[in-house]
């Protein structure tokens, strides 16, 4: 049977003009093995996308996308005139700028670091350590934190009251909110960002490394003629992709850390997103913010693109 | 002069090779007090503050946490939707990235747009919640599944892993008469085992480590996955054992949350040493061009 079918497409094939018919019978295999995928997609992934419309209406759920009545940028204006907006974009900024400030560099720090480690062995065994933390959940991370720097019995403030301290109530300060998740971010994915920078730094030519060292260079200047320059064209891709993710502060993370007292200086736009949209119902409004905030990804993205190529790197598209 | 540089150069080394240490104790001693303090008897953990080193092991607080019926049905969804999860992720994925590795499919192009697109820009939380919604799928455990079928990021390098086997062995496959499925299933795949069980170990942490989207589909707390039932226990400290554990005697709140975190961490611990071989090649291989 297959045979039979298979020396007839070929024979269709050999026409001068086949149709485009053809082609499909003839790789209908490769089309099947490609529909789970494609549905998949348009599924969760277009139609979400297409779901963006409720924005620009009053959704209602009983009358559904169809029957819902159009509203225009009535949703936008409410966001731009919410006395939240202020305190949202605050926050997520404060947040954003934070993360590229203390937490960018310092994988590239420690990859260098660990790049200059001779002993495999003692290398091995750092990294071994660090990549951990990257693989735990937010949950067990900000369930960890609470159980160390809680007043009730946690380690640290025990310590600051056995040195005579007074305890400081990390987790329910909003002087200390911003302070905790950084260093939970620090803690968790320092040691796996750096995998990225140590690829980079392998794929130096050793020869490299010679000629500079025959120049008389010390390790600094190494370091700074040979390695940076070498993996300074990552460091820019990350940072663009950073730049389009600018906005996104990791929703499980912060949901996780919010409490009454620290919501004035943690909410941000994926949690109110959240908060409004599935606690309270606001559909329309909520799907307004959270797309007001992918699309200013976009633009920082494509932003951050345009000026890496103006610089002489190469983008990420 | 040479005598001076050496020991620089030696002062140096120590202070990297400090620095990395201190490093490491940061990262690590988070998870060796989590792991002591959840065998410290009661009466330890109320006397003394650090303990680093239970002077007597206890299993009160593990007997206590297994006597919930809460805490094994939430351990037991985890695993359903780690096994079951990861194979739908691996049917997806491989079925679309092995159509997409040949150059000459039709569309192709387009396709492989339209997927890096969903990278860049997403229909955000709200509609993906109708979706949901509307497929029937709230508080099934499929929700938990399906809308995170493919990870367009694994999928692009299994498609550049395809792309890099030989041509020759499909081609002559082929002439023996093969077609596409069973090119795929007796010859690309066997060959790509080192490849699919990266893949599989990624996906099997994710889906272990699933919080966000369970509570946005999941209300059922009897279909709760460990991450929240864990939230519930470890921070928002809600009696969730005090009306379902077994046990007469109940063990201080911080060892049983000790032992909580122990337990939900235990299987990433497990494939974490298999994980490691491949990090280096997972990550690089992204270099998603093309």
């Amino acid at each position: 049977m297959n045979r039979t079918m298979e020396t007839a497409v070929s024979s269709v094939t050999a026409r001068p003009a086949p149709s485009r018919l053809a082609y499909y019978v003839k790789n209908r295999w490769l089309y099947l093995l490609l529909l789970p995928g494609l549905l998949y997609f348009i599924v969760f992934k277009y139609l979400p996308m297409w779901g963006i419309v409720i924005a620009f209406m009053d959704y209602q759920p009983f009358l559904g996308v169809m029957g819902s009545p159009w509203v225009g940028f009535e949703h936008f204006e409410m966001l731009v005139t919410d006395p939240s907006f202020i305190m949202l974009f605050r926050n997520t900024l404060i947040l954003a700028v934070y993360n590229i400030l203390f937490f960018f560099p310092l994988p590239i720090v420690v990859a260098l670091l660990l790049h200059e480690v001779r002993h495999s062995l003692y290398k091995r065994l750092v990294q071994t350590v660090i990549y951990v933390p990257h693989f735990v959940s937010w949950v067990i991370v900000i369930g960890i934190a609470y159980i160390f720097f809680t007043t009730e019995g946690g380690l640290v403030n025990e310590l600051i009251a056995f040195l005579g301290g007074d305890k400081i109530p990390f987790l329910t300060s909003s002087g200390w909110f911003r302070t905790m998740i950084m260093s939970e971010i620090v803690w968790k994915e320092t040691g796996w960002g750096t995998i990225i920078f140590l690829a980079a730094i392998a794929g130096v030519d050793p020869q490299l490394y010679e000629a500079a060292r025959m120049d008389g260079a010390g390790r600094v200047r190494q370091l700074w003629h040979v390695t940076l320059p070498a993996i300074r064209s990552t460091i820019v891709i990350l940072l663009i992709l950073r730049l389009g993710n600018f906005l996104d502060t990791g929703f499980e993370q912060i949901f996780l850390s919010l409490n009454a007292t620290t919501r004035e200086v943690g909410e941000v736009f994926d949690t109110y997103v959240y908060r409004l949209g599935l606690q309270e119902g606001r559909y329309s409004y909520s799907t307004a913010i959270g797309l007001f905030k992918s699309v200013i990804g976009l633009i920082m993205l494509a932003g951050a693109n345009y000026l890496a190529k103006r610089l002489g790197e190469e983008g990420v598209y | 002069m040479i005598e001076s540089r050496a020991l620089s150069y030696r002062l140096i080394d120590a202070l990297i090779y400090g620095a990395l240490f201190m490093l490491a104790l940061v990262m690590a001693i988070p998870f060796l007090y989590i792991i002591a303090g959840s065998f410290a008897s009661p009466s330890e953990y109320l006397n003394k503050t650090f303990l680093l080193f239970p002077t007597e092991f206890s299993f009160e607080a593990y007997r206590f946490i297994f006597s919930s019926g809460t805490f094994v049905s939430s351990l037991l969804v985890s695993i359903y939707i780690t096994v079951i999860g990861t194979a739908v992720n691996l049917f997806f994925t491989v079925t679309m990235a092995y159509p997409l590795a040949r150059r000459d499919l039709r569309h192709r192009r387009a396709i492989m747009l339209g997927v890096l697109f969903t990278m860049l820009f997403s229909g955000g939380i709200i509609p993906l919640f109708l979706v949901v919604k509307g497929l029937g799928l709230l508080d099934s455990l499929w929700s938990l599944m399906l809308p995170v079928a493919v990870s367009p990021f694994y999928l692009i390098i299994l498609k550049n892993f395809f792309q890099q086997l030989p041509d020759g062995i499909e081609e002559s496959a082929k002439i023996d008469g093969c077609n596409e499925l069973q090119i795929l299933f007796r010859i690309v795949l066997p060959l790509s085992i080192p490849a699919i069980a990266t893949f599989s170990l990624f996906y099997a942490v994710m889906h272990w480590n699933t919080f966000f989207h369970a509570i946005m589909f999941i209300n059922d707390s009897g279909k709760w996955p460990i991450q929240v039932l864990l939230r519930q226990v470890v921070i928002i400290s809600s009696g969730v054992f005090e009306t379902t554990g077994g046990s007469d005697v109940v063990p201080p709140g911080q060892t049983v949350k000790m032992a909580v975190i122990v337990v939900s961490t235990i299987p990433i611990m497990l494939v974490y040493p298999f994980l490691q071989k491949h990090f280096a090649q997972g990550v690089l291989l992204g270099s998603v061009k093309g």
